[in-house]
């Protein structure tokens, strides 16, 4: 497998603060790969360096053989990277189904055809019965999905989840991961997800990234990153292993 | 054709559509002649209102001085008269561009250097503030001493040079209103409509679906300054005088404004059910209050006031949404 996504050496900094510290991972094309690690150590930065909201500082964020870095947010997902947002931010006025055809006019320039492509994204997701709603109106496992659904709706190669899982119910967590692992399966979408619900980590990703005070401290598969010193020390903790 | 013009529109929605088009054409020959000015100038505020909506209500971006794009088209389209004798017609066809390009330059100027919000509204009163100081002292257009159109008791009415009784302007607004409402619903249920809701909506979320909000924002400034321009080429025709104090003035653009906030921000119809509910508002507060004798000075303005403060604390979302609602109109929104 080739490597759709590859970040080599990237570091951001804010002022003072290095957020992000030459991090450096491969994503191959139809994995999912997940990033984790305690608050504050850059996970998000990273993705929105990715995204295109903040340029690297250096190192080089390279996608299907194109380097990507630099690029503003609409040139990215132009190019067939998708986000959803940590805090989630659906178009509040607009109806489900107004949403998710914003994201598929991006590759569609008639209205009719957009509407057909959302209503497939919208099945899929478990939203078709609530098109007609607010988004505004809708409850937060619903908005989640919303999330995802636009971003789909762009067809990604690639879609970066930013915290989907959050804030969910074990039940409601367990529909997002059937969601997504049935998304890899048909469509060969690859996936780089931050979450900090560990359930969902372990059942979806193949390879895992360890991110604490902005460095790489591990990464491999699942079951090997559990078990790893470092890792248990700065962020899952002794019990997690038990 | 016209089935895509009247696609999603209900068949109760058609019907009020029609008697209401049907009411406007004819309502000329039932009007007395001052009945005919206020619909004269209700239509002019639902038609740059529909235009400014386009900028605020669609796209998110708030303007407060649109007068500048009205005195651009009524000033280009005026002197081009006075001076060549060339008709408001071709005029339009010189103050459109002028008015784009300005606008254009504005939009450039905000949305390249992130100037949002209430920093972009201001940077648009600065530019209608300059360009009232700016026409003050432009000999081309007579300065403060005001620029006339030459007037006459006009038999005819010579609609290529927009000559003649106030019955000719008043259609030509009601074919320009129905013009703008068709083409605002058309832009709004195309892809350049989703995107203007989406950067409404949320500009960052907007980008990172794909949306490149600078060219949608420029094209919503461009669209809209254009539209205003003909409201000024009408404006400068009907009333055969301009001055940059009146014309240019910010009380010009809040005016505009009011019609779509009070009739409904975003909405099709909310701009021109705001224009007739303010002007015939204000309208008849005048003739109420001179007919039980009160005259006093800014008694209108206060009366005024108040039902606009009644108006928007009843119904923050305009009140159009409202007569919707109760008119049993289920047209999906916006």
């Amino acid at each position: 497998m080739s490597a759709l996504l590859k970040i080599e050496g990237i570091s951001k900094r804010f002022r003072g603060l290095l957020a992000v510290d030459k991090v450096s991972f491969e994503v191959p094309q139809g994995g999912i790969h997940a990033v984790i690690g305690p608050n504050g150590a850059g996970k998000t930065t990273l993705f929105n360096m990715i995204a295109g909201v903040h340029a690297p500082d250096g190192g080089a964020i390279t996608f299907a053989g194109e380097r990507i870095d630099g690029l503003a947010p609409n040139q990215v997902c132009q190019r067939g990277i998708g986000r959803t947002f940590q805090i989630v931010r659906p178009f509040p006025a607009l109806s489900v189904e107004d949403n998710v055809i914003v994201g598929a006019l991006m590759h569609r320039r008639d209205v009719t055809a957009a509407r057909a492509h959302a209503h497939e994204v919208m099945r899929r997701l478990d939203l078709y019965d609530k098109r007609a709603q607010r988004a505004a109106s809708m409850t937060l496992p619903d908005r989640k999905r919303l999330e995802v659904a636009r971003a789909l709706a762009t067809d990604p190669k690639l879609l970066l989840l930013d915290e989907v899982m959050a804030g969910l119910r074990p039940t409601e967590t367990d529909r997002i991961v059937g969601i997504l692992r049935d998304l890899n399966r048909d469509t060969g979408l690859t996936i780089l997800l931050i979450e900090h619900v560990m359930r969902a980590v372990m059942a979806l990703a193949q390879q895992i990234v360890v991110l604490h005070h902005g460095a790489n401290i591990a990464e491999g598969a699942p079951t090997d990153v559990v078990r790893d010193k470092a890792v248990i020390d700065s962020y899952l903790g002794a019990e997690a292993v038990a | 054709m016209l089935a895509r013009l009247t696609e999603g529109l209900s068949g109760r929605a058609l019907i009020l559509l029609a008697v209401l088009l049907v009411v406007l054409a004819a309502a000329p020959f039932f009007a007395g002649d001052y009945l005919l000015t206020v619909l004269i100038l209700i239509l002019y505020f639902a038609y740059v209102g529909q235009a400014w909506n386009i900028m605020m209500g669609f796209a998110g971006q708030l303007s407060l001085g649109h007068a500048l794009y009205v005195g651009l088209g009524a000033y280009t389209a005026a002197a081009l008269y006075v001076h060549y004798g060339i008709g408001p017609w071709i005029g339009l066809l010189v103050a459109m561009p002028i008015a784009a390009l300005a606008g254009a330059f504005i939009g450039y100027l905000a949305f390249r250097f992130k100037v949002g919000g209430v920093y972009f509204a201001i940077l648009t009163i600065a530019f209608a503030e300059f360009a009232r100081v700016g026409f003050d002292h432009l000999p081309f257009t007579k300065g403060s001493s005001g620029l006339f159109l030459p007037v006459a008791q006009f038999k005819h009415n010579d609609l290529w040079h927009l000559r003649g009784q106030p019955v000719m302007f008043y259609y030509v607004l009601l074919v320009a209103t129905v013009a703008a409402f068709i083409g605002c619903r058309a832009l709004l249920q195309s892809r350049i409509g989703y995107f203007w809701l989406a950067i409404r909506e949320d500009e960052e979320a907007a980008r990172s679906a794909g949306i490149d909000t600078f060219r949608y924002k420029m094209i919503a400034v461009v669209i809209s300054a254009a539209m205003t321009s003909f409201a000024g080429v009408i404006y400068a025709f009907y009333y055969n005088n301009l001055f940059p104090e009146q014309v240019f003035h910010i009380s010009r653009s809040i005016e505009i404004i009011l019609g779509p906030i009070v009739g409904g921000v975003g909405t099709l119809f909310g701009p021109i059910l705001g224009a007739f509910v303010l002007t015939g508002l204000a309208e008849s507060l005048t003739e109420g209050l001179h007919a039980i004798g009160i005259d006093i000075p800014g008694a209108k303005q206060v009366f005024y006031g108040i039902c606009l403060l009644f108006v928007i604390m009843a119904l923050p979302d305009g009140v159009w949404p409202w007569v919707k609602r109760r008119l049993g109109l289920s047209e999906r929104a916006p």
